[in-house]
């Protein structure tokens, strides 16, 4: 079974992010970046499935401008077989994000798609469902665990009451959760073995994709800011001022 | 033209982020309907029909959509999509879940969990866990969007709908409900609650999560945790507020032993007031707190606990 793992490369998760002052977006100048955490649990469940024989071929594929080729490399050292690098630069709206995606999946033909549920950039949390619509496929969104049966994947979500588990004939789209493994750090022999991993270069257009965004940003501005409040010196008194406060 | 809101439900009760997002709606489209998708779900309805704005009620009474499954309601929403120019859903996981695959059979992007509506086209939606909020023109002939309800009052009640039934759509067959486990508590729904106590690793262990569950229950409080607490096997993954967990805005947010990554206070930062009790006083939680503590938390929660006690709570 060949699986697809599409990976994004965002601002690390570590970084406080500053917007710009012309309110035209954050700033992303000399700011470290890394793969998308929700995107490294997919591929370490996809690694994981190879290492227990369920996976013959894991492909990565990223879309963005040349640096997310450090991305795929991270994905190649981490135990997938090769990459796919969709070269843009600007935004690409989780749609056409899909769309690309639609096309690669009828190239390869993976049985299974894993994606992160979200990026931490933009927060949408549209992609893998998208790609699930277009390609008439099923999907098991935020999931918390993943076995693999004759033909189907039996899949726990994490849902807003708990978990559910959800049962999607293969082909299909799996989006992650955190709590679905800990991703494992490559190791330095991996590191350089990812090196001579293939990594095809690719444009929209070979897709026949338009990624000319749909939505116009007007501004991106900072959020209002909490004023720091007191400290309070026992209990007692944190009891007096949340009754003055009205709030108990 | 008209708006189409997916209501939020169990098939007994209707969840108040609905309201919220027909809030959301009556500010993009009008007239407004909800639809209720269920099974057995005729109490569902009747409160929508009672929600102020709402102007028609649909209701899709069948086995098919006992547990909203992503692929089937897809059909039922695509099935009715012709008649408005604003599909709605609240930002919980059913919304998430369903609403990008109508947008993209509709060949339409989707704006991901507005907080704002400025006007009919042009919406603010936090970004970066809520470190940036962007202002976002949408000039598109259907709005596909999900709303962040700690955004949005209820509209209240005073409606009185027209409720039609409407039939199932084909069941595309890729995917089926098997089960699920749902947490069971007295308590408070999380998003829903007018004060929240959470816990995060400080706790140290599921056994001392009781001290936090002891005080939450004397405010008739709902409970939270950090991720680092639900990673940890502390509480299930539903106590998880955060950037990826809920978002809540209660009137008080207690946080207990969380040093306030920006991944948690992008779930919890809209609350009116915050309380934050820690034993780091330079734990970044005290930063957003407008009442902060520095203390042992095995020593403070009893004491909290007998305090509030004494106070006849």
């Amino acid at each position: 079974m060949k699986v697809l793992v599409p990976v994004k490369r965002v601002i690390d998760f570590n970084v406080k992010v500053r917007v710009k002052s012309d309110q035209t977006g954050v700033d992303l100048a000399n700011v470290k970046m890394s793969m998308n955490p929700f995107d490294e649990i997919a591929v370490e469940e996809a690694v994981r499935l190879k290492e227990k024989n369920k996976a013959s071929e894991i492909v990565v594929v990223s879309i963005g401008p040349q640096q997310a080729s450090e991305t795929l490399r991270t994905a190649l050292a981490m135990g997938a077989d090769r990459g796919i690098l969709v070269k843009t630069d600007g935004d690409v709206e989780p749609l056409a994000v899909a769309k690309i995606l639609r096309a690669i999946v009828g190239e390869e033909k993976p049985e299974l798609v894993i994606t992160g549920k979200q990026a931490i950039d933009d927060d949408s949390n549209q992609t893998g469902q998208m790609l699930a619509a277009l390609l008439g496929w099923g999907q098991g969104t935020f999931a918390h665990k993943l076995e693999l049966e004759d033909g189907a994947a039996r899949i726990e979500r994490e849902v807003d009451g708990g978990l559910q588990t959800v049962e999607v004939k293969l082909p299909a789209v799996m989006t992650t959760d955190l709590r679905l493994n800990e991703p494992r750090y490559a190791s330095l022999p991996n590191i350089m073995k990812a090196k001579k991993k293939p990594i095809a270069e690719k444009t929209p257009a070979d897709y026949g994709v338009d990624v000319t965004p749909r939505l116009k940003v007007l501004k991106v501005t900072e959020p209002a800011k909490r004023q720091a409040g007191i400290k309070v010196k026992s209990v007692a008194e944190l009891v007096d001022k949340l009754s003055e406060a009205g709030v108990i | 033209m008209a708006s189409l809101v997916l209501a939020e439900h169990d098939n007994k009760t209707l969840s108040d982020a609905t309201a919220k997002t027909v809030s959301a709606a009556l500010a993009i489209s009008t007239p407004v309907h909800v639809l209720v998708a269920g099974q057995n779900c005729g109490a569902v309805a009747d409160a929508a029909a009672k929600i102020k704005g709402v102007e028609e009620v649909l209701v899709a009474d069948d086995a098919l959509y006992a547990h909203m499954v992503a692929e089937t309601m897809e059909t039922l929403i695509l099935s009715l999509a012709d008649k408005y120019d604003a599909i709605l859903a609240p930002a919980t996981t059913n919304g998430k879940n369903i609403l990008p695959r109508v947008a993209a059979k509709l060949d339409m992007p989707q704006i991901s969990e507005i907080i704002k509506v400025v006007s009919p086209d042009t919406f603010e939606r936090p970004i970066y866990a809520g470190n940036a909020i962007q202002t976002v023109e949408a000039k598109l002939p259907k709005k596909i969007i999900t709303v962040r309800i700690t955004g949005f009052k209820s509209p209240g009640e005073g409606g009185s709908a027209a409720i039609e039934k409407i039939a199932a759509a084909a069941d595309p067959g890729t995917a089926k409900f098997v089960g699920e486990t749902l947490s069971k508590s007295e308590r408070p729904e999380l998003t829903a609650a007018k004060i929240v106590v959470s816990g995060g690793r400080g706790l140290g262990s599921a056994e001392n999560f009781k001290l936090i569950e002891k005080v939450a229950d004397r405010l008739h409080a709902a409970v939270g945790a950090s991720r680092a607490a639900v990673d940890a096997g502390y509480v299930p993954n539903d106590y998880q507020v955060g950037q990826t967990g809920k978002v809540v805005a209660p009137d008080l947010y207690l946080a207990v032993g969380i040093s306030g990554a920006i991944q948690h206070l992008a779930g919890m930062k809209d609350s009116k007031v915050i309380a934050a009790i820690n034993k780091d006083e330079e734990a970044p939680i005290f930063q957003v707190a407008d009442f902060g503590l520095v203390a042992d938390l095995f020593q403070a929660l009893p004491e909290l606990d007998q305090e509030l006690a004494k106070r006849g709570r």
